[in-house]
């Protein structure tokens, strides 16, 4: 195995996801079928290679910066209107630190 | 019944509202009565739009009226993929979480086209925030294709396909991060056309895979697809990754002649391939030669990684994109937890389907301590060589023809159980997401059961021209 129960715990944990002990196994095999395919990947000698982040094209260098210039906005209403729970225009989230 | 749009082109309604055949609104209310009625068979639509398309509709009339120009898109009903923002009307990304999402505004490719005079009759179903080949991983329900209603349509823009091979929308809008666009109108017997990284803005797209994530037109002939592309390409200051350079006119070009054009077959391509799908795709490279292109082997070979490399990559990022939907800002909250860190992961555990939870393990998985070499910053080197194998094919021929998919539209849920095989068929395109190079699917013919299997056609970085050329003096030719 690639990925051991254990390790896909972590991981779920790591990405804010708490898998139920069902999904734990499934995920650990699937992600198995995956990494496998993917070890394909060492047979190749990579050492000069630059990564390749992003397809980039020439452009100015100031072709993304723009004048600092106040401009209209969505409206407070607009903003936090698709939230499940608002409050005095503010999100409302959980007690995030026990007293 | 049949449909209101079968006999008709951008072009034609153009000529038809013109003449006063008909009027845009006319046209409008025809198709919305037509996709209502059908859309039960495929499930393709999620929302239909009634009042944005008729006010959108009577703009055209009244310009029309008063002597005005309605615009290069006047009166054609377009259907917009649910990934795509439309300001007031429900976007739901086909994922449970965004079910109640409304945006607050459009994106630019949705605002470019209702200008041109565009009308959007609705919004297409999709696999789950893009994520699937096959549209089964849509929260609303499959898509069913309308070539043959127990298949698939493709994935991710199933319902972007669907629509247009039915009829019930003359063109769409659909997305694409590793073959979304391309797969599917393959699949439904369509032209789909993923354009240069960074040709069309994607504000308003809601991000999969940054650097992957194309928007892109579907049409039922090459021709629309490229007036479509006309429309919504070009630079946007809303999006810092959209491209200055100048889009020329794709339509203009549109003259049936490609003689002495070159043309690459990469043999890595067609290893694995159904044969009658690589008989196929062989009868279209056949009908160009007799359009007097040239054709010559060549070779791509870091093929063979490059869904490894993409699903490190494309799933890396949708990590890091997918964190925002956590029960605050998008609609859905569990009602199940107590704590802030309860609330996220409950939310997402309920909110999320599983391919979405399989991308979002995969990506954090490759991105976590100790993994990143090993996985991420490999994966981002051979996508240089995969790059650079194009690079290198491009000095000697000006287009490379290929399969899209190494087969036809497969049967609802016979690949569901293997998340890995179903990765593997994703293999003819992501290599062109991975270079960002223009890349289309044009219909090249039925196999014996009737399923349509698509040509692709990759050209150079914003050589969309080219592309366009080859593929409707293709479809001129098989007509």
């Amino acid at each position: 195995m690639k990925i051991t129960e254990q390790e896909v715990r972590r991981v779920a944990d790591l990405a804010n996801l708490a898998l139920r002990e069902d999904e734990v196994a499934r995920m650990a095999h699937d992600l198995d079928g995956i990494l496998t395919h993917i070890d394909k990947l060492n047979e190749l000698d990579t050492t000069d290679v630059e990564p390749m982040a992003q397809v980039l094209f020439d452009v100015e260098e100031t072709a993304t910066l723009r004048e600092d210039q106040e401009r209209p906005t969505l409206t407070n209403a607009d903003a936090v209107g698709n939230a499940a729970v608002t409050s005095g225009g503010y999100y409302k989230v959980p007690r995030v630190i026990e007293r | 019944m049949s449909s209101p749009l079968h006999e008709l082109s951008i072009d034609s309604i153009r000529a038809g509202l013109f003449a006063k055949n008909f009027s845009a609104e006319e046209l409008a209310r025809q198709s919305l009565a037509y996709a209502e009625a059908e859309n039960p068979k495929t499930n393709a639509y999620l929302t239909l739009s009634p009042e944005r398309a008729l006010t959108a509709a009577r703009a055209v009339d009244a310009k029309i009226a008063g002597g005005e120009d309605p615009g290069a898109l006047a009166g054609v009903p377009i259907a917009v993929k649910d990934v795509i923002v439309t300001r007031g009307l429900r976007t739901t990304c086909g994922s449970k979480l965004l079910a109640k999402y409304v945006p607050p505004y459009d994106a630019t490719a949705v605002i470019r086209l209702e200008q041109a005079g565009g009308v959007i009759i609705g919004k297409t179903n999709c696999d789950e925030f893009a994520m699937g080949s096959s549209n089964e991983n849509s929260a609303f329900g499959p898509v069913r294709n309308p070539v043959a209603l127990d298949r698939v349509p493709g994935g991710s823009s199933g319902g972007s396909a669907a629509v247009v091979a039915q009829g019930t929308a003359l063109v769409s809008l659909g997305s694409d991060t590793g073959g979304s666009i391309r797969q599917p109108a393959s699949f439904c017997g369509i032209s789909g056309v993923t354009p240069t990284y960074g040709r069309v803005s994607r504000y308003g797209l809601t991000a999969f895979a940054s650097s992957l994530d194309h928007i892109g037109p579907f049409g039922k002939t090459t021709r629309d697809a490229a007036r479509l592309l006309e429309v919504i390409a070009g630079h946007d200051k809303m999006d810092a990754t959209s491209a200055s350079a100048p889009v020329p006119s794709y339509v203009a070009a549109l003259d049936g002649n490609v003689k002495g054009m070159k043309l690459g077959l990469p043999r890595e391509y067609f290893e694995g391939l159904a044969s009658e799908t690589g008989d196929l795709v062989m009868a279209a490279v056949e009908a160009l030669k007799k359009l007097g292109c040239e054709v010559r082997d060549i070779q791509l070979p870091h093929t063979p990684y490059a869904i490894a490399a993409y699903y490190i990559i494309a799933t890396a990022e949708a990590s890091a994109n997918l964190a925002r939907y956590d029960g605050v800002r998008y609609t859905t909250r569990s009602t199940a937890a107590g704590t802030l860190s309860d609330m996220y992961r409950q939310t997402r555990d309920e909110g999320f389907g599983d391919e979405c939870k399989r991308r979002i393990m995969l990506g954090t998985y490759v991105l976590s301590a100790g993994y990143y070499d090993a996985y991420y910053l490999k994966a981002q080197k051979v996508r240089r060589l995969i790059t650079r194998d194009f690079e290198q094919a491009f000095e000697q021929v000006d287009a490379i023809v290929a399969p899209v998919s190494p087969f036809p539209a497969f049967k609802l849920g016979e690949k569901l159980n293997d998340p890995t095989a179903m990765y593997l068929s994703d293999i003819y395109t992501v290599t062109g997401d991975l270079a960002g190079i223009p890349c289309m699917s044009v219909p090249c013919g039925l196999t014996a059961q009737g399923l349509p299997v698509g040509l692709q056609i990759l050209t150079r970085h914003f050589d969309e021209t080219t592309m366009f050329r080859i593929a409707d003096a293709y479809e001129k030719a098989s007509n």
